[in-house]
């Protein structure tokens, strides 16, 4: 599928989603408008976060050199490399969405891969946000468990995952 | 939240200031980024409203509520890995399970999944690591997120 149909299908679906989520509050058709809220919910959510996310990419890919991230996240970067993925993920907004693209652009700069896979799993496991919330509510211990097994799991498998592609001329590539 | 919007705004503002080029040019980049994730933000959007409406929360407290709490982990990570929620959402259904008398064990297989594992997002991931290295991440996501629950099993005294 080429990205221009698929592009085109997307907004189509988009506009039939939007157009039967129309009608149910017209009609008062109870599974739309619970489906509505839904979609209202997430799309807003995420909508706040984007433009900021992306800017900050935007700016990060214009600004920041290729030496700097390869000499902070590339071969030869040892331990250090990883916190700073790991400090990155803590701080990234906007879940995946935003996720994806920011290790596309750190690896485009030259950070290794197995940095790169560390970033995009922290960015789903230690949010800052998100972890504060899941302490509040399922207790700090549970978060704490969390934290140190998944952690160096993560590492570990990254580690491995990285260094086995990287012997396989593996490539990230850019989106669709 | 608001942290964010101040950082991006003097971030702004501080390349305007040394290279409105170079601002230009970033913005440009923003937005060509930005359309590389939107149709599969578009789709998954659509995808997790209607999963929410046919997975409602009572379906997710009663499997996640199975006598059996091997059968109760398992059904957990498999619902974890299938929905993508915002801890908004999850964090609060998994307190609400955890007073009604679910494990934590399962709880943890929930949750931990929603985050390593995503099944709905294999159509973004795979698009910048290509299908092979996405499985492979996922799986290795799910035993990172079971080793999870296991050691919070131990933890919380309800494996031995």
């Amino acid at each position: 599928m080429t990205q221009r149909t698929n592009a085109m299908l997307t907004w189509g679906l988009l506009a039939v989603f939007v157009g039967v989520l129309g009608l149910s509050r017209l009609v008062q058709w109870s599974p739309g408008l619970m489906i509505g809220a839904h979609f209202q919910d997430f799309i807003l959510g995420m909508l706040r976060v984007f433009p900021c996310a992306f800017i900050l990419i935007g700016l990060f890919d214009v600004w920041v050199k290729q030496e700097t991230v390869q000499r902070h996240m590339g071969e030869g970067s040892g331990w250090r490399g990883y916190f700073w993925a790991l400090l990155l993920a803590g701080t990234t907004v906007g879940g995946m969405f935003v996720g994806f693209p920011v290790a596309y652009a750190l690896y485009n700069k030259g950070a290794k891969l197995s940095i790169v896979f560390t970033y995009i799993g922290a960015a789903a496991i230690c949010r800052v946000p998100m972890s504060l919330f899941e302490a509040f509510y399922l207790g700090g211990r549970f978060t704490l468990i969390r934290f140190t097994v998944s952690l160096p799991l993560l590492i570990l498998s990254s580690i491995l995952l990285g260094t086995w592609l990287t012997r396989h001329n593996y490539q990230v590539r850019e989106g669709q | 939240m608001t942290v964010i919007y101040i950082i991006t705004a003097l971030a702004l503002v501080t390349s305007v200031y040394k290279s409105p080029a170079k601002t230009r040019q970033a913005l440009q980049l923003a937005w060509r980024k930005f359309l590389k994730v939107a149709p599969a933000f578009v789709q998954i959007v659509c995808a997790v409203s209607l999963l929410l409406y046919f997975v409602p929360n009572e379906l997710i407290a009663k499997c996640l509520g199975a006598e059996n709490r091997w059968y109760a982990v398992s059904l957990g990570a498999g619902l974890g890995s299938i929905m993508i929620l915002p801890g908004f959402i999850a964090f609060p259904l998994a307190s609400m399970l955890l007073h009604k008398g679910a494990a934590y064990m399962v709880l943890s297989a929930f949750t931990t999944t929603i985050m390593m594992v995503g099944i709905v997002t294999i159509p973004l991931e795979r698009a910048y690591f290509g299908l092979k290295v996405t499985l492979m991440r996922n799986a290795i996501g799910l035993l990172i997120a079971l080793t999870v629950a296991l050691a919070t099993g131990l933890a919380f005294g309800e494996l031995l």
